[in-house]
């Protein structure tokens, strides 16, 4: 039966496997997934590339800020895409704490900031400059904000500092904080209907530059220190007078224990390396094209065969 | 519990003096506000109480210091292996007794089969046609994730529940500590819930379970009790002269007695648990909830309104065979063969076998690809985005009347309240309704709010929660007696009332934000869909429960339509309606803390920094927060309906 056929050829791929991997322990790799496409095409893709070695492998839905915790623990084993703006804090926060650790940067730059899709550059042409965009606030305007602008943020707990900027920089805007993805989404795209100009908080690599093209807005440029020491940056007695990091890190995180449970596998993630164009190819095949992120993992893998094959040696 | 209500006419009036000295003194707070000292504005910052910090050092204190950790990670360990047997069995997860997964077909004839056991043939079509629908559209996977954690969660909690319901039966003790326990632990919100999870199981399927057995027990622990109270002496008797021991009573007589009000527990338990699918994928529930939330993410309405209209009918279809179950009364088969006394067993029988053969020849009866899927996902799409742009030019307007003369200046007036006079005026309103017991009562519920420091928050979502709760009954009210007018519309109204309840209210936060964006417009319209069912619900079933002689002597009082309603009909329902409206206070609170989701500024969205940040504290002082305004109001609303109903004598 097909079952047995199926469970026969993992047999004979561990056999194969095994001489070369020897120490891999057989219980499963527990890779967690977020909300949101990119990263679970990923960990699929990194899963589905494990399973080729030989290794086991099971996948845990987990909250993208307490995934840390867990892998500090040991309950999921790795974590593929930590971004710097994003979960940095999470996550260093769990390294002091001790049991995870930084495996590998990807080549992928993040960036987090002030965004707005095209059209709204067709009302307000000097942008992206963030000066441009004070003296165009009026086209903001919504009931609750009065006669100020509306900067729709990101929840709070992703602990993004836009009201600081907001303050540090003098600008006319008021700083409404969504409370999910999903509620920026829908947004944009009630936004897109009758072409409302509209600035929120985006981030890049994500498939909504697929959907709506756009840009960021360009605030003074992030210098070390801007959030701490007020001297830094333009506005001499104010933190927060700039921009985000526009090439922030994406790194892949593992608990410490993976490398001498799993060392095949812990070396071949070593080696696992994302670009921006990928990741936004990835997080395509789901949110544009409809597949299913285990098929759009398999469909990457066998796409980019030249790739991975060299993460695996 | 009828006698505290009777009239005592001396007391009577001491009490509406005294409540109207209370809320006169709260007035005149209310209007020297701007020349009150600040101490009475809000309490000052000594005065608030860390009781964060104190929950998080026991809750440190019972995870280092006492081992509790081994203990739950034990239990969750137990958990864990039941759930790898249903994952394997169901979906094939690659654990003992590496059998599953079994074909769809036979687990859509098996549940067919239940349901004509259960119920005859319209509930084996509509058990049968459940999993058939979940199969075609391509779900099978996510929605067997979901059942495996489910199946195992339900018996779970039905054990619990059971044990301490005979132990709350048993010990006067048990039940005086269990009653306020239940009663805080049926209205706080679910994310209260999962921080502790998180910290003591973990993420994952077994905290989807864990979480969703912590759930949904409350309602068994009721039931049990109420069923094993309600056996008759006489039954009792007859069971101890037939020498039964105190174990053979219990199990032999007691619990078959207490058979219908048990099973009414268990039904009870397993809509609970299907109300958590969608909320416990936030820690880590595999299947149809996660997959939801995650196509919600990239905007996809269409595929998430399937996934609703799954967990709907899985709801449905397992309400209605519980319930069948529960009424069923057991039935002894008299026949020669086994196969003539097992008819239907031996039916089933044949049928797996063929289904597995099925199986066994076309791959599509084993598994339904996602490609092979059908899905009415587009056609969906095109009918929300098409309303969205129909009424779009009225929700422009409609939003900025909202918000500028209506929601903002109210929300202002609530933050502008003192707190003192806040406090006086629940003090004051307790008086007059309940005497100083109920006064007490609303402060012991208030108080700790103002003291936590989450005032101000408080006072938001309680701005939130009125305001949905009074457009819900505006429009609630009127659905509910046209509703009621005769009995086949009664029963589709409630059929659509059970219908929104069970259906995913993520679902319409994302159209909600399309229609009114981000602000306080969408939060109120998303909590008041929401809080508008149960109204609906206790309006009709408040008219349908009038005796029909009463109606009748009024007709024949000559009384026209409009006065039968006026006069008769909704003075008797209002009893009935004020629990409707209490109903409708706590789906408002549940919904107002997801509608975080949206974007509030209220205990909802620290609600959701607590969790992201596993903060047991703070989550469970917020879920207390919550908690205590929604027993405050249950308290005032279910004390006046009581004194309303002995005044009227109904019934």
């Amino acid at each position: 039966m097909q079952k047995l056929t199926r469970l026969l050829l993992g047999a004979a791929v561990v056999a194969l496997a095994a001489p070369v991997w020897a120490e891999d322990s057989s219980d499963p790799i527990i890779i967690p997934t977020h909300n949101w496409s990119s990263q679970i095409v990923m960990s699929n893709v990194v899963g589905q590339m494990f399973e080729s070695m030989g290794n086991s492998v099971e996948y845990v839905s987990t909250d993208s800020q307490a995934v840390y915790e867990a892998v500090r623990l040991g309950d999921a084993t790795l974590e593929v895409e930590v971004w710097e703006g994003a979960f940095g804090a999470s996550f260093m926060a769990a390294v002091e704490k001790g049991g995870i650790h930084d495996v590998a940067t990807h080549d992928a730059v993040t960036r987090e900031d002030w965004w707005y899709p095209m059209w709204t550059k067709e009302a307000c042409p000097g942008l992206p400059d963030w000066k441009a965009l004070n003296d165009c606030a009026a086209l903001f305007v919504t009931p609750e904000t009065g006669d100020k602008g509306r900067f729709l943020g990101g929840p709070v707990d992703w602990l993004k500092h836009d009201q600081e900027k907001v303050e540090a920089l003098g600008m006319n805007f008021v700083v409404v904080n969504a409370g999910s993805a999903a509620a920026l989404w829908a947004e944009i795209a009630a936004a897109e209907k009758d072409k409302t100009p509209i600035v929120l908080f985006n981030w890049t690599p994500n498939f909504a530059e697929a959907v709506w093209p756009g840009e960021f807005v360009n605030f003074p440029e992030w210098v070390e220190g801007c959030d701490k020491d007020p001297a830094v940056g333009p506005i001499p007695d104010k933190v927060y007078d700039c921009g985000n990091p526009a090439n922030g890190y994406m790194k892949i995180a593992a608990w410490d224990g993976m490398k001498d449970k799993w060392p095949g596998a812990y070396a071949a993630l070593q080696k696992v390396n994302f670009t921006n164009a990928q990741i936004a190819e990835m997080a395509k095949m789901v949110d544009i094209d409809g597949m299913e992120p285990e098929e759009a993992a398999t469909a990457w893998l066998e796409a980019n065969e030249a790739v991975w094959k060299l993460w695996t040696e | 519990m009828m006698t505290a209500t009777l009239p005592q006419p001396p007391f009577r009036l001491d009490q509406k003096r005294v409540a109207q000295a209370i809320l006169l003194a709260a007035l005149v707070l209310v209007l020297s506000r701007n020349v009150l000292p600040a101490y009475l504005l809000r309490l000052p910052e000594s005065l608030v109480l860390p009781f964060a910090d104190w929950i998080n050092a026991v809750f440190d204190f019972a995870r280092d210091d006492l081992g509790l950790m081994a203990f739950t990670r034990a239990f969750s360990d137990v958990v864990e292996f039941c759930l790898d047997v249903t994952a394997n069995l169901l979906y094939g997860k690659s654990r003992w007794p590496q059998l599953g997964p079994i074909p769809w077909v036979v687990i859509a004839a098996t549940a067919g089969m239940a349901g004509y056991a259960l119920g005859g043939l319209r509930l084996a079509v509509l058990a049968g046609g459940t999993f058939v629908w979940i199969a075609v559209m391509g779900q099978w996977k996510w929605a067997m994730e979901t059942l495996s954690v489910i199946v195992v969660a339900v018996p779970f909690a039905v054990v619990f529940g059971l044990l301490m319901g005979i132990l709350a039966w048993r010990y006067r003790l048990a039940e005086r500590i269990l009653n306020p326990v239940l009663n805080i632990a049926q209205s706080l919100p679910h994310f209260a819930y999962m921080i502790p999870v998180v910290v003591f199981i973990g993420v994952g399927p077994k905290a989807g379970a864990i979480v969703t057995i912590i759930f949904s027990v409350p309602p068994m622990i009721r039931m049990s009790l109420l069923g094993l109270r309600a056996v008759s002496p006489e039954i009792i008797e007859s069971g101890k002269m037939s020498g039964t021991t105190r174990w053979q009573l219990m199990t032999r007589v007691r619990l078959p007695a207490a058979r219908t009000e048990i099973l009414i527990g268990v039904n009870q338990v397993i809509m609970q648990s299907l109300a958590m699918v969608v909320l416990a994928s936030f820690i880590g529930m595999p299947g149809l909830g996660q997959k939801l939330l995650q196509l919600l993410q990239a905007l996809r309405i269409g595929l998430s309104v399937e996934i609703g209209i799954t967990i709907v009918l899985l709801a449905i279809v397992l309400d209605r065979m519980s319930k069948a179950w529960a009424m069923k009364q057991p039935e002894h088969v008299e026949g020669a063969t086994w196969v003539q006394r097992h008819r239907l067993l031996a039916i089933w029988l044949g049928l797996v076998a063929l289904g597995f053969v099925m199986a066994w020849l076309h791959p599509y009866f084993a598994e339904v690809e996602r490609k092979q899927a059908l899905s009415m996902a587009d056609p969906i799409d095109f009918v929300v985005g098409g309303f969205i742009d129909l009424i779009d030019p009225v929700t422009d307007w409609l939003r900025w009347f909202l918000i500028t003369w209506v929601l903002i200046p109210l929300r202002d007036a609530f933050l502008w309240l003192p707190t003192s006079a806040v406090l006086l005026a629940l003090a004051g309103i307790g008086w007059r309704i309940g005497g100083w017991r109920s006064a007490l009562v609303c402060l012991a519920f208030a108080l700790p709010i103002a003291l936590s420091g989450w005032w101000d928050r408080a006072m938001i979502t309680a701005y939130t929660v009125f305001v949905s709760v009074a457009l819900a009954l505006l429009i609630g009210v009127p659905l509910g007696l046209i509703g009621a007018a005769n009995e086949t519309r009664a029963r589709r109204f409630l059929l659509v009332c059970d219908t929104a309840q069970t259906f995913p209210s993520f679902i319409y936060l994302i159209p909600v934000v399309m229609l009114f964006g981000v602000n306080d417009v969408a939060v109120v319209a998303a909590v008041m869909v929401f809080a508008t069912v149960p109204i609906v619900r206790y309006t009709i079933e408040g008219l349908r429960n009038i005796p029909p002689e009463i109606v009748e002597s009024a007709q024949m009082s000559g009384a026209s339509r409009g006065q039968l309603l006026r006069h008769v009909k909704v003075p008797l329902a209002i009893p009935t309606l004020v629990v409707g409206a209490n109903q409708s206070i706590m789906f408002a609170l549940f919904m107002v803390i997801i509608a975080a989701f949206i974007g509030t500024q209220d205990l909802g969205q620290e609600m959701q920094r607590a969790l992201s940040s596993t903060d047991v504290g703070k989550g469970l002082v917020l879920g207390f927060a919550v908690a205590f305004m929604g027993l405050l109001a249950d308290h005032l609303l279910l004390k006046w309906a009581r004194g309303k109903g002995a005044t009227l004598g109904s019934r």
